[in-house]
């Protein structure tokens, strides 16, 4: 059995998941989805699995979760027993926590992720302004954490709101972002990018 | 945006799209050289592309081919032909495309970037190149006049990962390499074969400039590989390529100059030396900084 995590190597959803099994050391095994060109998150095999027809989609037994978001929350509850990446015991920690993870898979999203290769997608003005006001709340936030002496979205230490977050906003750059303009936000990516295990993904080099 | 006047640049064939990316009775529209297209399926699956004025309208009709699973078209009359690439033809190969990427700058840059290998060490470390062995060996560049190409050929590099065929053997190999530059937008390379002695895989970059600093790359391949499947070896491409749209969008200044000294070359820049000068004998301008401005 073990876990399995539907994959593409050019999605930040996808990077999330494998961040976190990484960084809890965790195996898995990967099946790799043609997602561009071929589409195969499209076609009827892959609707079966998730009729949302998107990735990333994780097993592990008999559970099936799609969404990349819930797929952080559940592999840190089951396979963290120090509970560091989701301080779930604390009611404040754990709901901010998911209110992250809400920022992370909406709000968020406009600033990069899967247009590395949407290659007929225009950057449309409106749309890098969405993305830019997303980084500019995850930068006050960072800037109001790094105040009273933290480097993280939540809490003391690293949790899966900073793996959320952090494709798309080291993505944004890519896509044309320019980060000047967000000083909390490039700490936090360089303290992110030192912990140990870090993966990188194309797209997100190792030192920036 | 007008359509350049670089006579050279206009007679030359570029590739448009995927076949499937225009599905039976529709229409897909794109921009070539700063000239909007409209290419059209119709109920026999037959293919015709039109030039489009400003209000959508289609205009004169414009040829187009398909060749390498490719499509191509072309604004000039009478264009320089395809080049011809018999590793397409045989029974053995894999043809597979990895799709289009979008690269925000110059034609030129891209080029360049593809036939140095100085970079694989420090963009594809431990993929394409190692940190510890990042020297390029002497190679050699070749015009032949009787296709107007240039060559790179007897190049090596030393690399962990060669291709994904290479990555289940665990261990690096001394990978040989020739490049074509096939037209000024152009160029493949023939890259040694894990477990096809002597042989080699072509591998092409044909790029689509929507204008000067604006290019969709299409990388058709024909592959020896019968271990690898097609999202493996899709998923390897891929990775490297965005790797290179990161340096190239970030090179400065984004139309590539074309003066001697504007940069500084080395010896592993011999194959973009001799790139640069055919450039400029061929007359191209379109991509390059003007000379007036130098």
């Amino acid at each position: 059995m073990g876990l399995k995590l539907f994959n593409y190597g050019l999605s930040g959803n996808c990077y999330k998941v494998r961040l976190l099994l990484g960084f809890l050391k965790l195996d898995y095994e990967i099946v790799p989805v043609d997602f561009y060109p071929g589409l195969e998150h499209k076609q009827p095999d892959f609707l079966d699995i998730n009729p949302l027809g998107q990735l990333p989609v994780l097993e592990d037994g008999r559970v099936r979760l799609r969404d990349s978001q819930a797929i952080l929350s559940y592999i840190a509850k089951k396979y963290d027993p120090s509970a560091s990446w989701l301080p779930d015991r604390d009611a404040t920690k754990f709901s901010q926590i998911m209110m992250w993870l809400a920022f992370a898979g909406n709000n968020l999203v406009a600033a990069a992720a899967d247009r590395l290769v949407d290659s007929s997608a225009t950057f449309s003005a409106p749309e890098i302004d969405k993305g830019r006001q997303a980084l500019t709340i995850l930068d006050d936030q960072l800037a109001e954490r790094s105040m009273m002496g933290h480097s993280w979205i939540v809490g003391e230490t690293p949790t899966i709101a900073d793996i959320a977050c952090f494709p798309d906003a080291a993505l944004s750059n890519y896509v044309g972002i320019d980060h000047e303009a967000f000083p909390h936000l490039r700490n936090w990516m360089r303290d992110f990018r030192r912990l140990p295990n870090f993966l990188t993904m194309p797209g997100i080099p190792e030192f920036a | 945006m007008t359509v350049t006047s670089d006579m050279t640049t206009l007679r030359q064939w570029y590739p448009v799209a995927y076949p499937n990316q225009i599905r039976p009775e529709s229409t897909y529209d794109t921009t070539l050289l700063d000239q909007r297209i409209r290419l059209s399926r119709d109920d026999h699956s037959q293919i015709t592309a039109h030039r489009l004025a400003d209000d959508n309208s289609e205009m004169a009709t414009i040829p187009i081919v398909q060749r390498f699973d490719t499509l191509f078209s072309t604004l000039g009359d009478s264009p320089r032909p395809l080049p011809q690439i018999a590793e397409f033809s045989e029974d053995d190969r894999r043809i597979i495309h990895c799709g289009s990427f979008r690269v925000r700058t110059s034609p030129c840059r891209i080029v360049e970037n593809f036939l140095d290998m100085a970079h694989f060490c420090f963009v594809h470390t431990d993929v394409l190149g190692s940190i510890d062995r990042p020297e390029v060996l002497s190679y050699k560049t070749e015009y032949h006049p009787e296709t107007d190409e240039i060559w790179a050929v007897d190049c090596q590099f030393f690399q962990p990962t060669a291709s994904k065929s290479a990555a289940a053997s665990g261990q690096g190999l001394m990978a040989h390499y020739s490049y074509r530059i096939l037209s000024p937008f152009s160029v493949m390379l023939y890259k040694s074969a894990m477990n096809f002695a002597g042989r080699f895989d072509a591998i092409c970059l044909f790029i689509q400039p929507l204008s000067e600093t604006d290019c969709l790359c299409y990388m058709p391949m024909a592959i020896l590989d019968n271990v690898s499947t097609k999202t493996d070896i899709i998923d390897f491409q891929q990775s490297i390529f965005v790797q290179d749209g990161i340096i190239l969008e970030n090179q400065r200044p984004k139309l590539m100059p074309l003066t001697p000294r504007s940069e500084t070359p080395t010896r592993a820049d011999l194959s973009s030396i001799a790139y640069r000068r055919w450039l400029k004998s061929s007359g191209v301008r379109f991509g390059l900084q003007s000379v007036e401005g130098s």
